[in-house]
């Protein structure tokens, strides 16, 4: 299903904004929430009282929509989304934020997220404290021991190491590059660089996963504004045209294996098609990948089946440096959700702006025409591809 | 694995009453589509494959295959023994019929990929929690 490009370039992202990300912000996620978001407006040379729309995601641990809009002042809206949804949220915010634009229902959608991931909830602890019985689809999942992500997403490694001999050491490659990547970013949680035998060495979490393989427990928020793209023109930053969107995927995850017809295929495989055709691109157009990278494998997969290697050859890719900055195809040059910090996926989408604005700073890279950025969660997936 | 490690159960209702107590009789019991024979699991209304609603609990040998697993190291629960093995296994009966389970009696580092088991239920009052064995043990 391609579908058709109604939306091309109809919307754009205008301003960005951030939080300081640590392990303890000391705030509430109201007042992270709201700092990120002023923060974002006026990037994009606005106020609070040009926005006429708010869409966020979280999964109970966020600011609510209604509360930040009413921190600030804004007086009527057209359009609140509070999304209920993970990592596989972050892009589809921004497109939902996008539709409504591009609809003609708002002027500029202000797209927030907050948490105390940290100091606050964090995974795999939520469920343990509770410890009461449980129901619906976690009964099948949770009695085992199946306590967070990590842990399915570990299997779904396993049989990609099984079926194309993937290797832990190629989750190494992506470890080690994007700390280096983090190395050049001020914001980043992580900045001292690692090598394989730093990889090799941390402790297991959930084999084949270890300590390095997995994202950052994080404090902050990150915002950013989708406007209309004939007013993007007449702000102050280069607009990162939303040039498609998609989300879906297949019921290829660990936690409904009843649902699986294939371990080792993934959502872009489904979804990639018709995203770049809307787009009008292939996939050799695309510049930069902001992947969502809650564990190093995440990457290897996507980048099979967003076409940038064949099935099977993403381990070699990367290991081959081909995701480095001088690489074929650029992977968290922010560091990522690895070494930049989680901010559930959204953090990745304000890097590939800045990459398109081309205000990178040290980390730009040389020429930023498209960049892709997505975010996963279980089974199923969203991306974006934005142009200069 | 110790005999009975902390375990967060399921709330048994009258939907899935049939898979969480079958152990009680030894058996592990899926819903069947009585008119084209799928086994549906999680238990739901429809048959997914005919839209078929006369669904009947029927038991199953108990033999599977292991798929895909992860040794859990990370100490989530504090009462629960480290590493434990989650794994998901096919059941004979149906390609497609597939459990997360751990897979106990046999030491962590043991399970692989293709390995053959067998259902044992774990009791905790009302509740049997299908785990799953190497089929020789």
């Amino acid at each position: 299903m391609k579908g058709e490009d109604l939306a091309r370039n109809r919307a754009a992202i205008t301003g960005v904004g951030y939080t300081p990300l640590s392990r303890d912000s000391g705030l509430g996620v109201e007042a992270l929430a709201l700092q990120a978001s002023l923060s974002a407006i006026r990037d994009a040379g606005l106020a609070p009282r040009d926005i006429d729309g708010v869409v966020s995601y979280g999964v109970g641990d966020s600011a609510q929509v209604r509360s930040v809009a009413q921190a600030l002042g804004l007086e009527a809206s057209n359009w609140y989304a509070d999304l209920y949804g993970g990592g596989s949220f972050s892009c589809l915010s921004v497109a939902n934020a996008a539709m409504a634009v591009a609809l003609g229902l708002c002027r500029h959608v202000l797209v927030y997220r907050a948490l105390n991931g940290r100091s606050g909830r964090r995974l795999g602890r939520s469920t343990s404290a509770a410890m009461e019985a449980v129901g619906g689809a976690e009964q099948f999942s949770v009695p085992f021991g199946q306590l967070a992500p990590v842990q399915s997403y570990g299997m779904l490694a396993r049989r990609h190491m099984i079926d194309y001999g993937t290797t832990t050491e190629h989750f190494g490659h992506v470890a080690v590059t994007l700390r280096a990547n983090a190395v050049r970013n001020e914001r980043a949680i992580m900045r001292k660089a690692i090598t394989l035998e730093d990889h090799r060495e941390s402790r297991w979490i959930a084999e084949p996963f270890r300590l390095l393989d997995c994202c950052q427990e994080t404090d902050g928020a990150c915002a950013l504004v989708v406007s209309r793209s004939e007013i993007a023109r007449d702000l102050p930053h280069p607009p990162a045209h939303v040039s498609s969107f998609a989300m879906g995927g297949s019921g290829a995850s660990a936690l409904s294996p009843d649902k699986v017809d294939d371990f080792t295929t993934f959502f872009p495989a489904h979804i990639a098609p018709g995203l770049y055709a809307r787009a009008g691109i292939e996939v050799g157009d695309i510049d930069l990948a902001a992947l969502y990278d809650a564990f190093t494998f995440l990457i290897i997969g996507q980048l099979e089946d967003f076409g940038f290697c064949e099935k099977g050859e993403g381990g070699p890719f990367v290991a081959d440096g081909q995701i480095t900055p001088e690489g074929s195809i650029p992977v968290g040059t922010n560091g990522g959700l690895l070494s930049e910090g989680y901010v559930h996926g959204l953090n990745n989408v304000l890097e590939a702006v800045s990459q398109l604005r081309g205000d990178a700073g040290v980390r730009q890279l040389e020429s930023v025409e498209v960049a892709l950025a997505s975010g996963w969660g279980a089974n199923v997936g969203s991306a974006l591809v934005l142009s200069r | 694995m110790a005999e009975k490690p902390f375990r967060i159960l399921p709330r048994v209702t009258g939907e899935n009453e049939h898979f969480w107590c079958g152990g009680r009789e030894g058996e592990l019991r899926f819903l069947r589509c009585q008119p084209c024979g799928t086994y549906v699991h999680p238990p739901a209304p429809l048959c997914p494959d005919c839209l078929g609603k006369d669904l009947q609990v029927e038991a199953v040998s108990g033999r599977a295959s292991v798929l895909t697993f992860t040794l859990n190291h990370h100490p989530w629960v504090p009462a629960a023994d480290h590493p434990y093995a989650i794994a998901i296994v096919e059941i004979d009966e149906q390609p497609g019929l597939r459990l997360m389970t751990n897979i106990v009696g046999c030491p962590a580092e043991s399970v692989h990929v293709g390995m053959r088991v067998r259902a044992v239920f774990e009791e905790h009052e009302d509740v049997f929690v299908p785990l799953f064995t190497p089929e020789g043990a």
